[in-house]
């Protein structure tokens, strides 16, 4: 039979594109664009559910099945799609607001669940669409237009929430790398359980430059670390610093100074099941390392969760005598009159 | 045994169950009236426990209760006043001697009334003195020592020896009312299939309790209810929780779809998910969510991916599940929302019945937000009107609340099973047109109701979300006169719904004066209440609502014919609020209990007569 090889062309929609001019909203949407004709299923099966906030319009742009829920909610309705019809692609779309404060239960437990969805996460640091005010992942003393004087809280890390609540896959990337998030978004789909996918994205308007240390050409490979599996952790423009790991933490050596070369350097393994590691690379911050990118961790823990849902219904099913509604009507203690 | 006891025939009788919470009363109750259901009597049952699993053992903050009302004629309510009670400690006496008869009969363990339980029921020295019992029949009987000693041999512990002293006390109220004891054992049989020695206990406890009872002569009577006459059928005992679950199940069957669930456990609905989450034999998908927000909210998600959705909860949860509501309005995705009403605000009295959710139901929601919102009347129409909220839901693209409460959700009465080929056809509003033609808002022009595409299918690809929508396109518009079009179709098309329900019927003397109005769970006793009424030569005339929003289109019609309306409700007078606001060129009187109870048929009859009169 013929298929037609999709296109990026054919997942746009005809809709006019809304975000800010500079936003990093657009290149995520292109590197989505990219990845979707090769994640393996047809249009007609994609659906993507956001919840509220700026990146969460995104499923106007793509022509899939979607739906543009409301505030912190897209993790609930996407486990409702997914377990209705397991046969979905489904792609969750919700920024650090949506999914780390009014909708952190909820991202929690769609972890712990590991229903098989893949979430975007577009970390900015900032609530844009109410214009400016401080969020989950601003770091400690942000200003903002409800921190005035700076806030007096500490910042989550979507990386070190996933892993602590059991999660099996995470990975990151940077909105103007848009062919590392390309990759990275269809090793998130082919994982199979929840596939969360941190994306460092800057607004343009309310928290500019928030990355800019990290992700800024210049600078940026001696910030951060692809991570790679099976690859040795090295990192850097010359390509001559690593990690080790030296009294149970994380250290940054440069290879060929203090008798380090690259034998000492870890290997990276995304599929151990001990989590320890990949938290402490997932939690990795500027100035003192690199920021990880690329897949930190995916790890087949057990079968997806509506998958075992099917399995469990198909067994009761074979064993059970009421197969209809009128079985069940007269099941159990009835009498005649 | 040779003592000549007198069999009195009587039409009717209520027996109240009470003791410790984890004394077994609801499990005694229970089996009770099913032996009663199954022996031919009409019956109606009505637990009241408390919030608490396990109070203080011996406070009346821990007594656990469960009435049944059996007869020969037709039962409506589980009845006012008992005219047995068994009293299994001073507490459960402290609980509830004023809803004994006053010639009536309390059974109590003497073994339980010692120094220390007598002073922590809030009794001084003798509990029988300090009530005043009247003309009641009280009996003492030593149901804990009696059953220690039966079960002595069994090779059980004491404690689970004294686990079997309420079916020692089932035994005896058997015989006081000539139950056969066969559908208890065979219950037992069933329940402890893995563990023989409890078949044997319980079964020894039973039966020494009845001989017992036949021995002691201290009953001068036992009673006779003779068999209801009931129309011909297969029967069953069903209660409203278990009623709603099979109704969902029965429509998406019929509809062809699959069923999702997404709930949290809350009292008194859980009862229904739990029902749901053990028939994975017909397919159903129960999610139990992390909070009643992503209970509401997976429905969405399951709603839209194809399936007949519902959610689940009591009052508190409903506030909870308001928002995403609104979103099922404005995608405009069938869901059923069922509202188990239990007493309030905040976390209320949990296990006690209300109807206080009405218009939290009918307006608890930002923006303009119409829904559709039944009411079940009876444990067994639960099934019906479950039945029929997704029956709308599927084929108005609507969300449907639908509200039970406490009462009957828990209570139980015979329901002679229907025919699956005869319940009403669901037709699924799927598009007709081809996809390059179809947009997901263009409307069918008599209902206004959209077509539900769903993700799979090739063509149809698009977009729903809460932000308001484009008319036809469903693509996002902020246009003014939009957004005043769409909020006047989303009212029009619920008020459409109409159209598709049965007229308000009125029950009794059309040329009465008097119109008593009420609206669900209230069905059994406002009837009783009227029955009773006409007893006396009364002309009475009853309304009672099952459809709530929209209201059926005789309403106003039905209204004009009484000069008197009076509007009997379990809160401070919501659906009297509601008639006022819909019809307001009449009058409502009104007439509001608001205790976690039920009402009394002597309470209406009372409030009744008086409103007869002025």
């Amino acid at each position: 039979m013929d298929v037609k090889q999709l296109q990026p062309e054919d997942f746009k929609s005809d809709q006019m594109v809304r975000w800010c001019a500079g936003c990093g909203d657009h290149a995520i949407l292109s590197a989505t664009l990219k990845a979707l004709p090769q994640i393996g299923y047809k249009h007609e099966d994609v659906v993507f559910i956001s919840g509220i906030g700026c990146s969460s319009r995104f499923p106007y742009y793509v022509n899939t099945y979607g739906v543009h829920g409301i505030h912190g909610r897209a993790m609930a309705i996407a486990s409702g799609v997914k377990v209705a019809n397991p046969a979905l692609s489904v792609w969750i779309i919700t920024g650090d607001g949506d999914s780390l404060a009014i909708g952190g239960n909820h991202f929690m437990h769609l972890i712990r669940r590991d229903i098989d969805v893949n979430l975007i996460l577009f970390n900015n640091r900032i609530y844009g669409l109410t214009k400016g005010q401080y969020s989950p992942t601003s770091i400690h003393g942000a200003l903002s237009k409800t921190s005035p004087y700076g806030t007096v809280e500490r910042p989550f890390k979507p990386g070190g929430i996933t892993i602590g609540a059991g999660g099996s896959f995470f990975a990151r990337t940077i909105d103007s790398m848009p062919k590392m998030s390309t990759e990275i978004l269809l090793e998130a789909a082919k994982h199979i359980g929840a596939s969360i996918v941190e994306v460092m994205q800057n607004c343009v308007i309310f928290n500019d430059n928030t990355w800019a240390d990290i992700t800024d050409r210049e600078n940026r490979d001696d910030r951060i670390i692809l991570l790679k599996h099976r690859e040795p952790m090295i990192f850097g423009k010359n390509q001559d610093k690593g990690l080790i790991l030296k009294d149970n933490q994380l250290q940054v050596v440069q290879l060929g100074e203090g008798g380090y070369s690259e034998k000492d350097v870890l290997v990276h393994d995304t599929q151990t099941e001990f989590a320890g590691i990949h938290l402490m690379l997932a939690t990795m911050d500027y100035p003192k390392y690199p920021v990880a990118m690329g897949v930190i961790r995916s790890c087949n823990l057990q079968a997806a969760y509506e998958r075992k849902l099917e399995d469990q219904i198909d067994a009761v099913r074979s064993r059970s005598e009421i197969k209809t509604v009128r079985d069940l009507l007269h099941s159990g203690a009835t009498w005649e009159v | 045994m040779s003592k000549q006891v007198k069999v009195v025939e009587i039409e009717e009788v209520a027996i109240r169950f009470s003791g410790d919470s984890g004394d077994g009363m609801q499990l005694t109750g229970t089996l009770f009236s099913d032996s009663s259901a199954v022996f031919g009597n009409d019956v109606s049952t009505f637990p009241d426990y408390p919030a608490e699993i396990r109070a203080p053992q011996g406070t009346v903050a821990g007594v656990s209760g469960f009435q049944v009302h059996f007869g020969h004629a037709q039962i409506n309510t589980p009845g006012d006043f008992c005219d047995v009670l068994v009293a299994m400690n001073p507490a459960a006496l402290k609980a509830n001697f004023r809803w004994v008869k006053s010639d009536g009969i309390i059974i109590y363990d003497i073994d339980a009334f010692d120094e220390k339980n007598i002073l922590k029921a809030g009794y001084k020295v003798n509990p029988f003195e300090e009530e005043k019992v009247g003309a009641i029949q009280v009996i003492s009987a030593p149901i804990s020592s009696l059953t220690r000693e039966s079960l002595k041999d069994t090779g059980l512990d004491q404690k689970s020896i004294m686990r079997c002293k309420n079916m020692f006390a089932l035994g005896i109220v058997s015989w006081l009312f000539d139950r056969p004891l066969e559908h208890a054992v065979s219950f037992f049989n069933k329940k402890f299939s893995k563990k023989p020695v409890l078949v044997e206990a319980n079964t020894k406890a039973l039966y020494d309790g009845y001989y017992y009872a036949e021995t002691i002569e201290a009953f001068t009577s036992h009673f006779r209810v003779k068999p209801a006459e009931i129309e011909k059928g297969t029967y069953r005992n069903i209660n409203g929780n278990t009623a709603v679950a099979w109704g969902l199940m029965a429509a998406a069957e019929n509809a062809g779809l699959g069923l999702f669930v997404g709930s949290y456990p809350i009292t008194p609905a859980t009862g229904i998910l739990e029902e749901l989450a053990s028939r994975k034999d017909l397919k159903v998908k129960t999610f139990q969510a992390e909070d009643e927000i992503a209970g509401i909210c997976t429905a969405i998600g399951a709603s839209y991916a194809g399936c007949l959705a519902a959610t689940t909860t009591s009052g508190p949860g409903l506030a909870l599940k308001g928002e995403a509501i609104g979103l099922a309005v404005m995608t405009e995705l069938p869901l059923v929302v069922v509202d188990v009403q239990r007493g309030g605000p905040s976390t209320g009295l949990p296990t006690k019945t209300e109807q206080s959710d009405l218009m939290q139901a009918l307006f608890g929601r930002n923006g303009e937000s119409p829904v559709v919102v039944l009411a079940a009347s009876t444990p067994s129409n639960c099934f019906d009107f479950a039945y029929q909220a997704s029956k709308i839901a599927i084929e108005h693209m609507t969300p449907v609340i639908l509200m039970t409460d406490g009462f009957l959700a828990n209570g139980s009465e015979p329901w002679k099973i229907p025919d699956p080929d005869e319940f009403p056809v669901i037709k699924v509003p799927r598009p007709k047109e081809s996809p390059e033609n179809w947009l997901p808002y263009v409307r069918d022009p008599e209902t206004l109701v959209r077509t539900w595409a769903i993700p799979g299918t090739p063509g149809f690809e698009h977009r729903v979300g809460s932000l308001e929508k484009a008319d036809r396109t469903g693509n996002v518009s902020y246009v003014p006169e939009n957004h005043e079009l769409m909020t006047h179709i989303r009212d029009a098309k619920i008020q459409k719904v109409a159209l598709d329900i049965p007229p308000l019927e009125i029950i009794g003397d059309p040329d009465a004066d008097l119109l008593l109005m009420g609206w669900g769970g209230t069905y059994g006793h406002l009837l009783s209440a009227l029955n009773e009424i006409r007893g006396e030569g009364h002309k009475l005339a009853l309304a009672h609502f099952n459809y709530i929003n929209p209201l059926p289109l005789n309403t106003g019609d039905i209204m004009s014919r009484f000069k008197k309306r009076l509007v009997c409700e379990i809160n401070l007078g919501q659906f009297a609020s509601f008639l006022r606001m819909k019809l307001p060129e009449y009058s409502y009187r009104q007439f509001n209990k608001i205790m976690g109870l039920p009402f009394t048929v002597r309470d209406l009859t009372e409030v009744i007569l008086k409103n007869l009169e002025d």
